[in-house]
């Protein structure tokens, strides 16, 4: 009945369908996670530049306010989060360039064990907060602090999630050179979580 | 038609029709009593029409959801649905349960149909969408679990596809969240806080996973695009669904008392709730272009085609108009949200099920599609449907600009009333606008009385054997 029997010649259904084995595609991985990479993109940068505009209505409040963030705990948060970029990115390095599965999946381990690191602190810096009785509705600088973080945070927790996932299936061999489209798409995930860390480390916790 | 099982679907279908003519006519009633006010008055006053226009509608969509699903789960799981028996039962008791509640509204004072139905033991009523008597809540509770208890075990038992999948989490959704319409609290604001899990959850959640994989189904079966191109762009729409629309229910807790916060929330999310509805007219305008055989149901074509663009309009661009706070502070609940309410049911609600019912209809009734002259009467019940349609968002736009800057914006408002009065002429045309969207619905009814030769879709797919489902 179904389409699978079809004519699989055609190049129809080129753009969304797996890219082909041999040749690394551009963008690296699955295009559809580049759909939902720039949806998710598209939804921080609405929730900056409202950040941005509620700034400019009372910037004396929000510079008062962004004294009380932690920013060597945001700093090394950072840190953090580059690094399990850079371990990503050798990951995929290894698997795909190198064929070695072990020392991608490795890398992958070394990788989430930054980002747990990342919520770890990310964790002590809520509960100092929360201890201080600050809530959503203190200000809008805490409202916005406490919306941009944790709507980030949930994305850390997604992407150690898929990273959890690669490192299972390279550890099993599951990638290579050439089938890595999995492996190349969860890498792209991550990295958009970083970059969005990226710029909302120096907008909330340092630009005045 | 590949399973016989599938055949349960037509009653659904036939009685989603039925009501739909009923829904219109209602709406006709009260279009005219918002100029002429005592129109039918006593026997039906404004606020009973308007009870039924909105019952009705959603009574009718939930029969064509069910009856979608009736058609889709066993082809898609290719095994015959677990109890056809059961679908059938579920639909008279779901029939005669909606067309009493119907005749309660019509025949009893809402207050005596409280008494009578038991609302003192469990106050649900009251609330608008979810006017239904308790009695009635309960049996929907119970025809949505045992469809969904027939559906999963179906599935269960077959093959599981994406589209079937997403299908179920939309109708296990659907049934979740209709629970919180037995919640009823004292206090206003957690009130409404919980009314809109139940309205907005549905049709700004769960409701456009089903619209989803309706679209979905039926662009496989015309285009005969690979299924898994379909599904992947299904998976990226549903995300792009869930990530905006779940929080977007903060733009219904701007006024009502619920802490500040959602005002930014509200705004930021549901400002981007238009992209899947984007994201959707560019997947079928893709599938359609890239389509491997020329199906010859065109009328479903269209039907689907027309569901991403008046879907993404009305729901997208509509909402978008009045979606955000400092905007919704003036045109909170004016003709505004009228105008975007009619398009957006109408384009992505109303129309997904005529796209599932044009195509599943024909394949029910033992053709590939309809004749050409059916189908010639079925696209122009298309477009008299959908441009009245879009004329009647049109007018209830002007009538809403007009009344935010007679009655709110202007620096001497003007009170209500007057308002009204002032922008009769937008809500006169309007009715006349409505009664050529009901003439639509007649060509529409009637096209499926037309006769004529019934095309098959081995003569019409140039070549391709072994691609359909439908009988050669």
């Amino acid at each position: 009945m179904n389409a699978h029997s079809l004519d699989t010649t055609l190049s129809a259904p080129a753009s969304l369908a797996a890219p082909a084995p041999e040749a690394r595609s551009t963008p690296p991985g699955d295009l559809a996670i580049w759909f939902f990479i720039l949806a998710e993109l598209l939804v921080f940068a609405v929730f900056f530049a409202a950040y941005a505009f509620a700034r400019a209505q009372d910037v004396a409040l929000f510079n008062a306010m962004q004294d009380h963030l932690d920013r060597n705990a945001g700093g090394i948060n950072t840190v953090l989060l580059i690094t399990a970029s850079w371990c990503v990115a050798r990951a995929v390095r290894a698997v795909c360039e190198h064929g070695r599965s072990a020392t991608g999946a490795h890398w992958l381990a070394a990788a989430i064990a930054c980002g747990g690191g990342f919520l770890a602190l990310k964790c002590v810096e809520y509960a100092g907060k929360f201890a201080a009785g600050i809530s959503l509705s203190t200000n809008t600088f805490w409202m916005f602090y406490l919306s941009l973080t944790f709507f980030h945070f949930m994305h850390v927790i997604l992407g150690l999630v898929i990273l959890s996932i690669l490192w299972l299936q390279t550890r099993r061999g599951g990638y290579g050179p050439g089938h890595a489209n999995g492996l190349e798409s969860g890498a792209a995930y991550w990295h958009m979580v970083d970059l969005v860390w990226i710029v909302l480390f120096p907008l909330v916790y340092v630009m005045r | 038609m590949q399973y016989k099982s599938q055949a349960v679907a037509k009653p659904y279908f036939i009685a989603a029709i039925g009501l739909f003519i009923g829904q219109i006519l209602f709406g006709l009633i009260m279009g005219l009593q918002y100029v002429v006010g005592d129109f039918l008055f006593p026997a039906i006053p404004f606020n009973i029409a308007r009870m039924v226009h909105t019952n009705l509608l959603i009574v009718w969509l939930l029969f064509g959801f069910m009856g979608a699903a009736y058609y889709m789960v066993p082809e898609e799981s290719e095994t015959e649905l677990y109890s056809p028996r059961l679908a059938m039962a579920l639909f008279w008791i779901f029939l005669v349960a909606g067309a009493l509640t119907i005749v309660g509204y019509l025949m009893v004072p809402y207050a005596k149909l409280a008494e009578m139905t038991g609302n003192d033991l469990l106050a649900t009523m009251g609330r608008e969408f979810l006017e239904q008597p308790l009695l009635t809540k309960v049996g929907i509770v119970i025809v949505a679990l045992g469809f969904l208890f027939n559906l999963t075990l179906t599935l269960l038992k077959g093959r599981k596809t994406s589209i079937s999948l997403v299908l179920l989490m939309g109708l296990w959704g659907l049934a979740v969240f209709f629970l919180f319409s037995f919640y009823n609290p004292e206090n206003l604001v957690k009130d409404k806080f919980y009314w809109w899990w139940v309205v907005h959850l549905w049709v700004e959640g769960v409701w456009e996973l089903i619209l989803g994989a309706l679209l979905a189904f039926v662009l496989i079966k015309v285009t005969g695009v690979d299924r898994e191109v379909i599904e992947k762009w299904l998976y990226v729409i549903i995300t792009l669904t869930l990530i905006t629309g779940i929080i977007g229910t903060g733009h219904h807790y701007f006024w009502i008392g619920t802490p500040a916060y959602w005002k930014w929330w509200g705004s930021i999310f549901s400002a981007l709730e238009p992209i899947p509805f984007f994201a959707m007219t560019v997947f079928a305008f893709n599938m359609v272009n890239r389509r491997r055989r020329d199906h010859p149901n065109r009328a479903a074509t269209l039907w689907a085609l027309g569901t991403g663009v008046m879907a993404f309009l009305g729901a997208g661009v509509w909402g978008f108009l009045h979606t955000l706070a400092p905007v919704n502070y003036y045109t909170h609940g004016t003709q505004i949200t009228a105008a975007h309410g009619h398009m957006a049911f109408y384009g992505a609600y109303v129309m997904v099920v005529l796209t599932i019912i044009s195509y599943a209809m024909p394949v029910l009734r033992g053709r590939a599609a309809n004749s050409n002259r059916a189908q010639v009467v079925e696209m122009w019940s298309f477009w008299l449907m959908t441009i009245s349609m879009v004329f009647i968002t049109l007018f209830l736009t002007a009538a809403g600009v007009l009344q935010v800057w007679l009655q709110r914006f202007s620096t001497s408002p003007l009170p209500f009333m007057v308002v009204q009065d002032q922008i009769s002429l937008f809500y006169w045309m309007r009715e006349v606008t409505g009664v050529i969207f009901l003439l639509g619905l007649v060509a529409y009814v009637a096209s499926f009385f037309v006769k004529g030769e019934a095309a098959t879709l081995a003569s019409s797919t140039s070549g391709r054997a072994g691609i359909g489902t439908q009988p050669a």
